[in-house]
């Protein structure tokens, strides 16, 4: 089993990457919104040390999926939490593991039906170089190649930790 | 007749894929419900209450029996997952016509519908359906004769869930027609299986079933003594027509000794949730006073309605689907 990186350096350099990023680009008062449940332990952590500011919001895409017809409703569905008005707002939206996109569009459908945002910056802690969709993130904090039958999965909340896995399948 | 709901509404995997009863459904499918109709609940509270959950589906709300309200809720509850709904109101159109009921489901099948909300005055009329007529497509009880409305239930069981202590600590109350209510059978099930210890049934003892005590209630005949110290009292709605049958003496001697006022209601603990599942009759089984009082959670119960529906509904159309998928599967 290889080494994963440290999720809370990364974080820092993310954050700080972030705070860049929203000041260069002009995007002044912005609300944090992570997705069940990986993207919103690290959305708690970038709120804490360096949006202290900003509104907290969670996403649960469960009603989003693209894969209703294949694999039905997945259990365990939680209530999405924005606690404050997602109309002319600057978004960040924060998950763990970017792989096929597919989540982040369903989150997009969903943040959408809240309000109409003044932007979105995706954050993602990694990036397994599997896309399906013409989406990747503003801020990374890491890229990772896997391995056949190999999946890497985000555990938490305390502490925040890598883990990759081996599949008997794929 | 025995209708075992358990076997028939399950798919193989035990997810649900018709939703005709309460009873022989685990406590843990019905916490999922619950579960899941939070989350809808605060798709209501959005700007847009809409998900994308059943979009291309096709629902009928067929009705054998009038219902504005439990119709209106169920087509509320498909529209916000983005389905199709067509509304038939069988009592009026073919029925008259002379075709059977195995008839014009066969004909809403053919046009592709992906669920049945089935509303019948028969006892067992849902079960008939997803038994023998229409498997594959995910059928609904909205309320057979004197059976079962387990939607019903669920929306009281997510009321009290939501206002209330964990079921495992509470006394619930049902005061008025328990012989003729399908409501009080689904809850009193439904609150057996989430645990709830003191299930209590008040009534006159015309209007109590024969074997009441198979759903491990206590019967109680006077209100004042079955209320006391409650935390939930859920009241039916006394039907004008069995007035007329001879089980009742009088409307206003049913009030006096069953009607929930303010003077009965202090009998109950003073956080007492007041349910009634609508439409109230004010002064015949309920008090103005304490239906529009602090305690009342009627009209939280409609909005609750919604989102238990749009929970049942889209189970049972995931249920349906990976049932399809795993015998393709198979295949």
């Amino acid at each position: 089993m290889s080494d994963t990186p440290d999720v809370e350096v990364l974080i820092e350099r993310m954050g700080q990457e972030l705070a860049a990023w929203l000041d260069r680009t002009t995007r002044p008062d912005p609300a944090i919104v992570g997705i069940h449940t990986g993207g919103a332990w690290i959305a708690e952590r970038l709120r804490d040390r360096f949006l202290p500011d900003a509104p907290l919001g969670t996403l649960d895409i469960t009603f989003y999926r693209d894969d209703f017809e294949q694999i039905g409703l997945q259990p365990g569905v939680r209530p999405s939490e924005l606690p404050f008005s997602v109309d002319g707002r600057h978004l960040v939206l924060v998950d763990d593991v970017l792989m096929t996109g597919r989540t982040i569009r369903a989150a997009l459908n969903e943040l959408f039906d809240y309000g109409r945002p003044a932007s979105v910056t995706l954050v993602t802690l990694v990036d397994i170089e599997s896309r399906e969709l013409p989406i990747r993130a503003d801020i990374l904090g890491t890229s990772m190649k896997l391995a056949t039958g190999q999946r890497i999965k985000l555990t938490g909340p305390e502490p925040l930790r890598l883990t990759l896995t081996h599949t008997a399948e794929s | 007749m025995s209708l075992k709901s358990s076997k028939l509404q399950l798919n193989d995997q035990g997810q649900l894929r018709h939703f005709l009863g309460i009873d022989g459904l685990s406590r843990e499918l019905l916490t999922e419900i619950l579960d899941t109709a939070d989350s809808f609940l605060e798709v209501g509270e959005r700007a847009i209450k809409k998900v994308p959950l059943l979009r291309g589906k096709t629902v009928c709300n067929v009705f054998f029996e009038n219902s504005t309200r439990t119709r209106s809720t169920f087509e509320l509850a498909a529209k916000r997952l983005s389905a199709d709904v067509l509304n038939l109101d069988v009592q009026t159109s073919s029925t008259s016509k002379g075709e059977t009921l195995y008839d014009t489901l066969r004909n809403l099948e053919a046009m592709a519908a992906d669920m049945f909300i089935v509303r019948h005055g028969d006892s067992g009329a849902a079960h008939f359906i997803a038994g023998n007529v229409c498997p594959d497509v995910a059928i609904i009880n909205a309320g057979d004769g004197n059976h079962a409305h387990p939607t019903q239930a669920m929306l009281d069981m997510l009321t009290i869930r939501r206002h209330q202590a964990p079921f495992e600590q509470l006394s619930v109350a049902i005061v008025g027609d328990i012989l003729h209510s399908r409501v009080a059978r689904s809850n009193m099930e439904a609150l057996r299986i989430l645990g709830c210890p003191d299930i209590r049934v008040i009534a006159p003892r015309t209007l109590l079933p024969e074997g009441i005590e198979q759903y491990g209630v206590r019967v109680f005949n006077d209100l004042r003594v079955g209320l006391r110290d409650v935390d939930v009292v859920i009241m039916l709605r006394l039907q004008k027509e069995r007035m007329q049958s001879g089980l009742l003496p009088s409307e206003g001697e049913f009030y006096r000794q069953y009607g929930l006022t303010s003077d009965s209601l202090a009998l109950a603990r003073p956080d007492a949730l007041v349910m009634h599942p609508g439409p109230i009759n004010r002064g015949v089984e309920i008090e103005s006073a304490v239906a529009d009082g602090a305690q009342s959670v009627i009209l939280n119960q409609v909005t609750y309605g919604i989102a238990v529906r749009m929970a049942v509904m889209s189970m049972a159309m995931a249920g349906q689907t990976t049932q399809r998928q795993s015998r393709q599967g198979a295949v």
